[in-house]
């Protein structure tokens, strides 16, 4: 979409120019088309929404007690009034599920939302100025790409307290540096553009460029590596949990639930193990779809997957 | 290629140094400083005082990371782990062959399936068979690698008993090497995850090459279609896989961390988990930046690699 060299709609003429309102208008129309055209990405999309809906209107209707643990009633499979079992503290699967997704999708968002701005800002500021301030804060971000992410987020879970302030900030802090790469080489093509130059001219400071004209561009690139980055952010923080640094309880989320679900591997407990992998694939598979859809609806061409 | 050499070597060089830098603050960032990280939480004031003055943690910052560097560079000491009482360096040792067998062997292997099978769906594309491959990796790089390594063992050791559900407990290299079995599972479930994602790259790769003019004159030349894409093909395809593969060192190693502690193999993922576990700082630190080096070496040779195959990078 941005490739495309936008003719000066100030010099045309006045049928022209109606012309050129109608052809936008329709380009904002076709980025839904053929969104919708995917079929995938209507699956995806029913998918989330579906999946947020479980989690956090569903606890209104399905009531049970995710605060105080029940050891009489550990390991129940399922039924007696346990639709999905209990776990091996007695808390009902069930609603397990639904208060792990909660955060899982809280923290998720969060994170990818806030790695999103921040990276955009630092990749249009290096790209908007250039010269030195480019190479200076591309390499913090070269630097910071060759960090092994896992385990410096477990490295910090082994220094500090975890809660879910934290591990959203500790998720963004490794999230941004995609985004910040992309909008960099996105603004290194959008600021030699003429109305960029015209904003110059105009005496229109960094900021206005920057805010007005550069980020609404590429706001495809922005859009589609955000949907990328939740599905990512939700995976670490599986990854994370299983690994022993989630919220601790009696919070709940997905990955601390499997890897207690794992020691009953053995004794045939499935549905310990299969609701919340189940549930983590489809939210992560149906996110990709998502961004898989909305990059073919902008035709962002950087971004691979 | 000597000027292209030298600079992102340098760039290298500069990359580690920010990251020694990183750990190292971290490391003042523990709560109560090292000395209480590592004498413990009642250790006497005097034992504390004794244990900064030994190790130079009383002097101003930048002394403390030049006596750091110092250490690490010059007496090769990546510190000292209390909970293990043994030297970081003699847990690498042991550990260190053992996780790069695992990584290699899978790693292999995922190259050997994901390349061709990249290149299958390329020329097939937008057929059943294509949509099928393509639907089995998005599920391969949707789901959690903890997840399916568990379903592996779930399926394979509980359900049919064929494979032993740990990998080879052996403290060396060579146990992990004689114990294939015990292999499989941690080798399978690195290799779709790998094979999930290359595949992927790979095909779009191969897509974009075949519709270019060189391909068009190989074949009016009357190149045979396997000549047209293993001889004029696969080589321009293969660029980008070349830079991914670099650029996938910190996921690979992640991945290995996490297959690890799932079949509990006893390398340097394990050593890493189970130190978090302890608070072992010393191995923590030391461990991330050695990890950090392999990331940063592993990018540098995926770009000399890439100047080697594609001679247009050497010239410029």
């Amino acid at each position: 979409m941005t490739d495309q060299i936008e003719p000066d709609i100030a010099l045309q003429e006045p049928e022209v120019v109606s012309q050129m309102v109608r052809a936008k208008r329709k380009r904002g129309a076709n980025i839904f088309e053929v969104f919708m055209d995917n079929k995938l990405a209507i699956v995806g999309a029913v998918l989330i929404v579906l999946i947020v809906l479980f989690c956090f209107v569903g606890p209104v209707f399905y009531h049970s007690n995710q605060i105080s643990s029940n050891l009489s009633i550990a390991n129940t499979s399922p039924g007696h009034g346990h639709p999905l079992g209990t776990d091996n503290v007695g808390y009902d699967e069930l609603g397990r599920l639904m208060s792990g997704g909660q955060s899982s999708i809280e923290i998720g968002f969060a994170a990818a939302l806030l790695a999103g701005v921040f990276g955009v800002l630092w990749g249009a500021v290096s790209g908007y100025f250039g010269g030195v301030v480019d190479t200076i804060m591309m390499r913090i971000v070269d630097a910071l790409l060759s960090i092994p992410v896992l385990f410096v987020l477990l490295l910090m879970a082994a220094i500090v307290h975890v809660n879910q302030l934290n591990l959203t900030l500790a998720v963004a802090f490794f999230a941004w540096l995609v985004p910040a790469r992309l909008i960099r080489g996105e603004t290194l093509t959008l600021r030699t553009r003429e109305y960029i130059q015209a904003v110059k001219g105009m005496g229109g400071g960094a900021g206005r460029s920057i805010f007005l004209h550069i980020v609404p561009n590429a706001i495809g690139t922005i859009v589609v590596n955000i949907t990328f980055q939740v599905a990512d952010a939700i995976l670490a923080l599986a990854a994370l949990g299983y690994l022993g640094f989630g919220i601790p309880p009696p919070a709940a989320n997905w990955g601390s639930m499997l890897s207690q679900g794992v020691t009953y591997l053995y004794a045939g407990e499935w549905w310990l193990i299969y609701p919340v992998g189940i549930l983590i694939v489809l939210t992560v598979i149906s996110l990709n779809f998502i961004g898989d859809a909305l990059r073919d609806a902008f035709d962002v061409r950087l971004q691979g997957r | 290629m000597t000027r292209f050499l030298v600079k992102r070597i340098g760039q290298s060089v500069v990359v580690v140094i920010l990251v020694s830098m990183a750990t190292f603050t971290l490391l003042h960032l523990l709560p109560g400083g090292a000395a209480r990280a590592e004498l413990g939480v009642r250790a006497s004031q005097s034992s504390i005082h004794a244990f900064n003055v030994a190790n130079g943690y009383n002097r101003p910052f930048f002394d403390q990371y030049w006596f750091y560097v110092d250490r690490i560079l010059v007496h090769h000491n990546l510190g000292y782990s209390y909970k293990l009482n043994e030297p970081v360096s003699t847990l690498l040792s042991m550990d260190l062959p053992k996780s790069a067998y695992l990584s290699g062997l899978a790693l292999l292997i995922t190259i050997i399936i994901a390349i061709p099978l990249g290149i299958y769906q390329a020329v097939r594309r937008n057929k059943p068979d294509d949509y099928a491959l393509t639907g089995f990796s998005f599920i391969g790089y949707s789901m959690p690698t903890f997840w399916l390594g568990l379903l592996l063992i779930a399926f394979f050791s509980v359900f049919l008993k064929w494979l032993p559900p740990s990998a080879p407990q052996t403290p060396t290299v060579s146990g992990s090497i004689t114990d294939p079995k015990a292999m499989i599972l941690p080798v399978l479930t690195l290799t779709i995850v790998g094979v999930a994602s290359f595949s992927r790259y790979m095909r779009s790769s191969a897509i974009e090459n075949l519709a270019q003019d060189y391909i068009r004159t190989a074949r009016a030349k009357g190149v045979t279609k396997a000549g047209v894409l293993f001889r004029h093909m696969l080589r321009n395809a293969v660029l980008p896989i070349v830079t991914l593969l670099g650029l996938s060192v910190p996921a690979l190693l992640s991945g290995n961390l996490i297959t690890e502690s799932v079949f509990n193999y006893p390398g340097v993922g394990l050593l890493f988990w189970t130190s978090t576990q302890t608070r072992d700082y010393p191995v923590l630190l030391a461990l991330t930046l050695v990890v950090a080096v392999f990331t940063v070496i592993g990018n540098l040779v995926a770009d000399i690699g890439y100047g080697i195959i594609d001679r247009r990078v050497r010239l410029s």
